[in-house]
């Protein structure tokens, strides 16, 4: 699709939405900081809503 | 034999349905209940988790409390901790498993003498129920009569009536470990078999042609080819593990005081003992977007792996 923004192109977009998912994860489960713990959860929903919307954009 | 038309009289009850309404009329039913039993729960989850419902007083009037239900969750320091085991739990469990699993496997895909039976023997555990696992396991670790005991003291030196594997608070986590690695390794092998045994020989041979060593083989041929499988079986077993109930309500409840209380011992006694549902319908979703986030990513590395 040649219309389509570069950034917004599924390579990217899905290549950050893993990167909020493992961090979410990561703060969820971590025993450093309680701050990072709560956090967590939005980081995680934010990261998987996004997987799952972005893994229907063009290539 | 020449092909025949359906006879009229068979064809006609199902004249005017198109191939996509037939189509519809199979997967129906199994939809409706995929409905019902799968996705009308996890909304109706998501909806109780915004309120205070308590489902021991149902004639009470129900309050929308909006997101404070997480916000006490995502700030109590105990649920922090339940994580935490819950994690060390899972790693262990998934290291131990992947592991050993892979190196049963790897030794019965030799095929020597009597490797059917013995592929039989370790696959026994994996078929009992995990309430007779459970019990059977806390009479092994009894420090007076448990063959555990004996056998670690036996080794060891150490008295058997010291080693309290279920009441101690460092040796009570390990002790759910092993017997969930007992339990599951063979689970972990058998997809590790498959794989291994997908791995056509010609392979070994033109490896062996060419003079690679068995070392070298097993790092450019054996351990790639069946990634894919060992992947599979880690996926499977984390998203069993993170909601592993039975065995460690069973073996120690949650205790001594909160050593092995994992995520989901927390999650039943917050819905089941204290009854507050809005509550844990909100812990829930939290361990729930959790599994589903990693089972995402997790799936998409299967397919980059498979892919190769």
């Amino acid at each position: 699709m040649t219309g389509w923004p570069k950034i917004l192109r599924r390579g990217p977009m899905e290549a950050l939405a893993v990167i909020l998912i493992g961090l979410g994860f990561f703060m969820l489960f971590q025993p450093f900081v309680l701050q990072l713990y709560s956090m967590s959860f939005i980081t995680l929903l934010v990261g998987t809503l996004m997987f799952i919307i972005v893994s229907k954009f063009p290539e | 034999m020449a092909a025949r038309a359906t006879p009229a009289r068979l064809a006609k009850p199902v004249t005017g349905l198109s191939d996509r309404m037939v189509a519809w009329l199979f997967i129906g039913p199994t939809m409706l209940l995929l409905l019902a039993l799968n996705i009308f729960p996890l909304f109706w989850a998501i909806a109780l988790s915004f309120t205070n419902y308590r489902a021991n007083r149902p004639n009470e009037p129900v309050d929308n409390v909006g997101i404070r239900n997480y916000e006490r969750i995502l700030t109590d320091p105990d649920i922090w901790i339940s994580m935490q085991t819950t994690a060390n739990f899972v790693f262990w469990t998934i290291a131990l498993q992947t592991l050993i699993g892979f190196s049963l496997a790897y030794f019965i895909d030799r095929k020597f003498r009597g490797h059917a039976f013995w592929t039989t023997i370790i696959l026994v555990p994996m078929m009992l129920s995990p309430a007779v696992v459970g019990n059977f396991w806390r009479f092994l670790y009894e420090p007076q009569i448990g063959l555990f005991a004996y056998a670690v003291s036996f080794v060891s030196g150490i008295p058997p009536t010291e080693i309290a594997m279920l009441s101690n608070v460092t040796l009570a986590p390990w002790s759910i470990i092993i017997v969930d690695t007992w339990m599951w390794t063979p689970y972990v092998m058998l997809i590790c078999l498959a794989g291994l045994r997908s791995i056509p020989d010609y392979i070994y041979e033109a490896a062996e042609v060419d003079r690679a060593s068995p070392w070298r083989q097993f790092w450019s041929i054996t351990l790639p080819m069946a990634l894919p499988f060992i992947m599979l079986a880690v996926l499977f077993r984390g998203i069993e593990n993170f909601k592993m109930f039975d065995m460690v309500n069973l073996l120690t409840g949650g205790g001594p005081g909160s050593t092995t209380e994992v995520a989901s011992i927390t999650l039943k006694r917050e819905a089941f003992e204290k009854w507050r549902t809005g509550y844990s319908s909100a812990f829930a979703i939290i361990l729930f977007v959790a599994v589903f986030g990693l089972a995402n990513i997790y799936v998409k590395a299967l397919n980059r792996v498979k892919q190769r």
